[in-house]
């Protein structure tokens, strides 16, 4: 000892958890469904993934080092996570200069401006997914064949373009159906979509993991998936043969990767537990709410940017239960 | 399953590597500082002065107001000087300093080893002979327990709850007195029963004591209304308020005090206290404190007159370790870091924790990344990154509104931000302020 001890107040300990850690477990997470995004789209899914993390990573280390002038943070990983949630929301054929806007829009418009991690109001991965959806719908909406396609086919659709394709030409859904991929498929991932979101198999895997890690919790994730089957399944029981089943639903399109890890982006969802029930069940019945009555075949991106605006308002009304008194 | 608390908590290593050590009597120093304020409420008044003789046991310091305790002396000998002493406060106090001569004890105490269990004392003299004895709550909140013992008008307490809990990471002081012990802490368990009028006792235990749980087990058979209840590890269980509702289920209002719903808590170290205190006449003068850290060639359990340096404890137990950062007066989660060695041992000082340097500082704060683990982790219902922002921003209504008032400093939430931000720090102070805003409305 040199003579001096260190003063502090209490706690003198700390949990060995940090944001880091919460950041590449998330990136782990997310490994199953990457891997099987190579095996279908081959050599593209890499391609996309690190042009979007690389240009992710670089758009906040110039404006950090550059334009505000402070110490960059890229030791985080929140800017890596945000490209390779980005990368997992576009098609794996997207070309590059469209990725790249894509990162700058999600990092310097959605995450920096609003003052960098921590203060942004909107996942800036779905801010600019969607900005390149608007921006560029035609390349957004060019799906590339995957592994197990007809041999002459270029490009394939989503299930739920399909869906919204046929319904919109007049065709009647038993028609349309047949050309449906079947539960199976969609539960492994052998159909059409964006580059992270077909394998609802291997994204629950990476969500079990997160639960056990303790990143996120149950709630948001039920509480979006069961509203989507409620609300399909009520359509579906109604009519069968205009709507598609709920289990299609929750399976197609971009549910499960919205539910378990876009939707439960810390920054931007609520902080206690009923304020996230509330908040997932907003996100499924604006998701179901376009998908049957919008004209977008697809609506999570839009109903979590929704649900993120709201998400101040649920903080700051919605408290938890104090102990020794009853909940406001 | 265990019952406990059902807001919050956090589970912490638990590192309670002196939990085998038998507690051993330090040998008497050649000085003691004993601070007139070990408690809760005001000083007391010296009663000493330099060149005075005095005995182990001996009153030295005389409670003054209603919120106040005595002070012993805890060795024999002379009265060197009546001073400022530093405390682990890091603020000076008035103590009395007196060099140790012999160990000439007051001929009323039995200093016999044998166990007395009849007692033919009143509700009422029990608590007289604690408040002779100068006994506080010695789990750390130095509470007076006379005053306890007797509610305020038109209360009643229906359950008396020993708090065995000791869910201070390293502890293991109350573990070993349950373990060595376990018949004097029963006993001085029926007294406190008596003194407040209650048939029924329980023992809060955490289930990583089963030494401690099987001791106490075995010694309840013949003491009637006595039961031991084990609890699910988790901190802070030994908050009052988190041990009643573990126990019982009953959740204290805020502002109120436990024998608002019908309960009265004891530590096991002050029910013991009161053994001594009102069966063998000993005032409260040495504790049971441990001493333990990473590096420390002995983790002990000592039993250690009050006003003994933290030095002297710390050498009997193989001397301070190279490198050592940070002395801690206290447990890891609600402990105080202290400036000397000189500090003594109060009676509120359950250990001395010793953190190697590479521990003792803190890390980087990141940015709130809002993923509301302090919420989570808070046992009283509180969202600490809304009451850190308020206090940054002066918000005092707001803060009052989100309740600070109620924290109890645990630091549950600082200890589980991943973005190592001090909430507790910016919570203390806003609570500091809010008291003070609140105490000059009532004025």
């Amino acid at each position: 000892m040199n003579g001096l001890l260190t003063i502090s107040p209490s706690p003198h300990v700390h949990t060995d958890d940090s944001v880091r850690k919460i950041m590449y477990r998330v990136i782990l997470a997310l490994m199953p469904a990457f891997l099987w995004s190579v095996f279908v789209f081959g050599f593209d899914a890499v391609r996309v993934t690190l042009i979007s993390v690389v240009a992710c990573v670089g758009v906040e280390y110039l404006l950090q080092r550059f334009v505000l002038k402070v110490t960059p943070t890229l030791h985080d990983g929140s800017a890596a996570l945000t490209g390779l949630l980005l990368a997992f929301n576009v098609p794996a054929s997207l070309p590059w200069w469209i990725i790249i806007l894509g990162a700058f829009f999600a990092i310097a418009i959605a995450k920096v401006s609003f003052g960098g991690l921590g203060a942004n109001i909107f996942n800036p991965a779905l801010a600019g997914r969607v900005f390149m959806l608007i921006s560029f719908p035609v390349h957004m909406t060019s799906w590339p064949v995957g592994r197990g396609a007809a041999p002459d086919a270029v490009t394939a659709a989503t299930p739920l373009g399909m869906l919204k394709e046929g319904l919109i030409s007049g065709k009647p859904l038993s028609q349309i159906q047949g050309s449906l991929p079947d539960t199976t498929d969609l539960f492994l991932g052998t159909m059409g979509g964006s580059l992270g979101e077909i394998s609802a198999l291997l994204l629950l895997v990476g969500g079990i993991y997160l639960l056990v890690r303790k990143i996120i919790t149950w709630h948001i994730p039920v509480s979006i998936l069961v509203t989507i089957l409620i609300y399909a399944g009520i359509f579906w029981l109604i009519s069968p043969e205009k709507y598609m089943d709920p289990l299609f639903h929750l399976l197609a399109g971009g549910a499960i990767l919205g539910a378990v890890f876009m939707a439960t982006d810390m920054v931007t969802s609520p902080m206690n537990a009923k304020a996230q029930l509330i908040y997932g069940a907003g996100i499924g019945i604006i998701t179901m709410t376009i998908r049957l009555f919008g004209a977008y075949p697809e609506g999570i991106s839009f109903a979590i940017l929704i649900m993120n605006a709201v998400t101040p308002l649920l903080n700051s009304v919605i408290k938890p239960k104090r102990f020794g008194g009853t909940p406001s | 399953m265990l019952k406990t608390f059902k807001l919050g908590g956090v589970h912490p290593p638990e590192n309670k590597l002196s939990a085998d050590a038998q507690i051993r009597e330090l040998p008497l120093p050649a000085v003691v500082s004993i601070p007139m304020g070990q408690h809760i409420g005001a000083p007391a008044t010296p009663l000493v002065k330099k060149g005075d003789k005095v005995k182990t046991g001996q009153l030295i310091g005389r409670a003054s107001g209603f919120v106040s305790a005595h002070i012993h002396s805890s060795v024999s000998g002379t009265v060197t000087r009546v001073d400022q002493v530093p405390d682990a406060s890091g603020y000076p106090r008035t103590g009395v300093v007196i060099k140790v001569e012999g160990d000439e004890w007051a001929e009323e105490i039995d200093r016999s080893p044998e166990l007395v269990r009849a007692c033919s004392l009143a509700g009422h003299e029990i608590v007289e002979k604690i408040q002779a004895a100068g006994i506080v709550g010695m789990g750390g909140a130095t509470f007076p327990t006379h005053i306890k013992l007797v509610p305020p008008k038109g209360m009643k307490a229906g359950l008396l709850i020993i708090n065995g809990v000791e869910c201070e990471p390293w502890l293991t002081a109350d573990n070993r007195l349950m373990v060595e012990k376990s018949r004097e802490i029963l006993v001085g368990t029926e007294l406190l029963m008596k003194a407040l009028g209650v048939e029924k006792a329980c023992i809060g235990i955490e289930a990583n004591k089963p030494e401690a749980i099987l001791k106490m087990k075995e010694a309840t058979v013949g003491f009637s209304g006595i039961t031991v209840e084990v609890l699910k590890v988790k901190y802070p269980q030994g908050g009052e308020k988190q041990l009643i509702k573990a126990v019982t289920g009953r959740e204290v209002p805020p502002g109120a005090l436990p024998v608002a719903v019908g309960c009265v808590v004891s530590n096991v170290g002050t029910a013991f206290a009161v053994y001594e205190a009102v069966q063998k006449n000993k005032p409260l003068l040495e504790r049971v404190v441990t001493v333990t850290g990473r590096d420390l060639k002995q983790p002990s359990n000592l039993k250690v007159r009050i006003g003994t340096s933290l030095m002297e404890v710390i050498t009997y137990a193989g001397g301070l370790p190279e490198g050592t950062g940070k002395v801690i007066s206290g447990g890891p989660m609600m402990g105080k870091a202290v400036a000397s060695l000189e500090v003594p041992v109060t009676k509120g000082t359950s250990g001395v924790l010793l953190m190697p340097g590479e521990q003792s500082g803190r890390q980087p704060q990141l940015p709130c990344i809002r993923c509301s683990r302090c919420a989570s982790a808070c046992p009283m219902g509180l969202e600490p990154f809304l009451l850190m922002t308020l206090t940054q921003k002066s918000l005092w209504e707001r803060v009052e509104k989100e309740k600070v008032l109620d924290c109890i400093e645990c630091g549950s939430c600082s200890y589980s931000c991943p973005a190592s931000r001090p909430l507790l720090d910016h919570i203390r102070y806003g609570k500091a302020r809010v008291g003070q805003i609140v105490r000059s409305r009532k004025n």
